[in-house]
């Protein structure tokens, strides 16, 4: 998906400014973050900060790897069931909750990961899409994920033992910090010489090869972060809601976290964030509207694809870039 | 034999005509797939909702129209292909210079609007479609519905057409080049968007009339063909897209593997297409009958 994220990728200003910027956007985020349930009811900022994250991890693969998973529900609701199901029957802790989520997300990333990147290009996307599939029907038919009930009323006890996290104020804090580790540990990877060879790998993957990197090793790094990332989104999103449920696993939840990283924009920093918010938001207020959702979704799909493949950030910062390349000029 | 294994026969040859009916549907949806996906460069994710699209054509024309079956076979088929047409020329056209991954988020999208609007309009759970041919024949070791029967060997028919077009027929070599080089092809005055356009009307109506054979078989549902997309595009992925027969050998293979699997380990018959794949990509990745680029 090079031609989505060339622009943002080919700026003319050196990287340590662009870096500066980001970082600063990142801090008044946090900061507008920090005060928000002020405004805003903590549930819902907690429900959108998990989709960010989740977003953000599937952006790490689209974005800059040029892989497109259309299965990443499987690390989000498997991971959820694996924090609800230590949480609630086995009586852990929610920190170690979430550690054990986001730990079987990483497993389960190794070996999807392991399978996916044998293909390329749609074949990939096929592949972790019938992959996320298996582990569907795998959640239906076992016994600790409670078929169609899923696992309710999970249980939020005192984080470390010591903060009490029934209190959604309190809880939506620790949401955010989780969200902000998130953030910097994508952040961090592709910023990192890591992160370098995975844009090498999606700009030219032959040439990449050529060059003596060991592309495959590569991919399933990135594959394997991207999955972990994702399950402590749904590890974190099972203990806000108190539920974990097959709406997690399902194929539409995969399209979701594409259509959030597709709006916002791909390969941008920000646009998984911008646009997690926008579909959440959406489905809030279209939440009487039943089937429609899915109609309104499917036409975002398609004016995005057809009209606006950059996305809301991607557009913002080839417009900035514009302005700026004129002011040089 | 049987009475060794606890099976009664019954159940077996069952299980395995419902297993050779699903291979049935596997293939002509790979089939079309395939067919799309050689000259468009475009996985058609929408395929799942035109075969949707053909059952519920046929369910109108029978409620509404008072049209049977026999003419839903030819009519549903043309008129899903028609939308497709459409659909091939104001949006599909606009991304081949793209990369081919947006091909597949657009027809993800067109897929989620017509099963969401069929799902607003007719609920999800389901209509039924009275079966054209009822009765069935008793042999020995089984008893055959008639419908069955019919299904497996319009199919068939069906499969074994396309084929022969493709690969064995004037008309099919002209696809065949245009999937290779389409600029030469074009150069000797054969018009190829025309060719592309056609050829995804073609691969949609195949999905259509798969769904119009569905729907005795089935219910008519909105989500019939979200359902089965995946378990195709598995399919896909174990054959490979570059043959036509490898694509309707696979069909069918991976219909009678899951219908036994049915009779032996039903806990996995939801799942064994999915191993299948994940083994097929660890000994071959590029599939059965694929050729890696």
């Amino acid at each position: 998906m090079s031609t989505a994220t060339a622009a943002a990728s080919a700026t003319a200003k050196p990287l340590s400014h662009r870096k500066n910027r980001d970082l600063a956007i990142f801090a008044v985020f946090i900061l507008a973050a920090l005060a928000a349930p002020a405004l805003v009811y903590p549930v819902f900022l907690m429900k959108v900060l998990c989709f960010a994250l989740f977003a953000l991890a599937f952006n790490l693969l689209i974005g800059y790897v040029g892989l497109l998973s259309f299965g990443h529900a499987m690390f989000f609701g498997f991971s959820a069931y694996i924090s609800g199901h230590t949480v609630k029957a086995l009586g852990w802790g929610p920190e170690f909750g979430i550690l054990a989520g986001t730990a079987c997300a990483a497993l389960l990333g190794l070996v999807t990961g392991l399978l996916a990147i044998r293909r390329q290009g749609i074949y990939f996307a096929m592949v972790t899409l019938a992959l996320s599939q298996m582990v569907f029907f795998y959640c239906v038919q076992a016994k600790f994920t409670g078929g169609e009930d899923g696992i309710q009323a999970i249980p939020r006890r005192a984080l470390f033992g010591l903060i009490d996290i029934r209190n959604d104020l309190t809880f939506y804090y620790v949401v955010l910090a989780i969200f902000a580790f998130g953030f910097l540990v994508v952040w961090r990877a592709i910023h990192s010489p890591f992160g370098q060879v995975l844009k090498a790998i999606r700009e030219n993957e032959p040439r990449a090869i050529s060059l003596g990197y060991r592309v495959d090793h590569y991919k399933l790094m990135a594959f394997v972060l991207s999955a972990a990332l994702a399950g402590l989104a749904g590890a974190t999103k099972a203990l806000v809601f108190q539920l974990a449920s097959l709406t997690d696993v399902t194929w539409q939840m995969s399209g979701e976290v594409v259509l959030m990283t597709l709006v916002g924009g791909m390969g941008t920093v920000f646009g998984p964030i911008v646009g997690a918010g926008i579909i959440i938001t959406m489905q809030n207020y279209l939440a009487g509207f039943g089937e429609w959702v899915l109609v309104i979704q499917g036409f975002i799909f398609v004016v995005v694809v057809l009209a606006f493949r950059k996305g809301i950030v991607g557009e913002i910062v080839a417009w900035w870039q514009k302005r700026e390349d004129k002011k040089a000029a | 034999m049987f009475e060794l294994l606890g099976i009664a026969p019954q159940m077996l040859f069952g299980q395995l005509l419902l297993g050779l009916i699903n291979g049935a549907f596997y293939a002509m949806l790979s089939l079309g797939l395939a067919v799309i996906f050689g000259l468009l460069n475009v996985i058609n994710f929408t395929h799942g909702a035109q075969y949707m699209m053909g059952a519920f054509v046929a369910w109108m024309l029978l409620e509404w129209l008072g049209i049977p079956y026999w003419g839903a076979l030819v009519i549903a088929p043309v008129l899903v292909a028609v939308t497709g047409v459409v659909l091939e020329k104001l949006f599909l056209k606009r991304l081949y210079h793209l990369d081919h991954l947006y091909g597949l988020l657009l027809t993800f999208g067109l897929a989620l609007i017509i099963e969401g609007f069929f799902r607003k309009q007719f609920g999800s759970s389901g209509l039924p479609y009275a079966n054209p041919l009822p009765g069935g024949m008793r042999l020995d070791f089984m008893f055959l519905p008639n419908y069955r029967a019919w299904v497996v060997v319009a199919s068939l028919v069906i499969c074994f057409g396309t084929w022969f077009m493709i690969e064995r027929t004037k008309l099919g070599s002209y696809l065949r080049a245009a999937t290779e080089r389409p600029d030469l092809v074009q150069a000797f005055g054969i018009n190829v968007p025309r060719m592309i356009t056609l050829t995804y009307g073609f691969g949609v109506g195949l999905a259509a009339l798969a769904g119009v054979l569905a729907a005795p078989a089935y219910n008519v549902s909105p989500v019939m063909g979200s359902n089965l997309i995946i378990i195709v595009f598995a399919v896909v992925v174990i054959g490979g897209m570059g043959s036509i027969m490898g694509a309707i050998i696979t069909g069918f293979a991976l219909g009678i593997i899951e219908g036994l699997t049915k009779v032996f380990y039903p806990e996995a018959s939801n799942t064994v297409i999915f191993i299948i794949m994940a083994i097929v990509l660890m000994v071959k990745p590029a599939g059965l009958f694929g050729t890696q680029k």
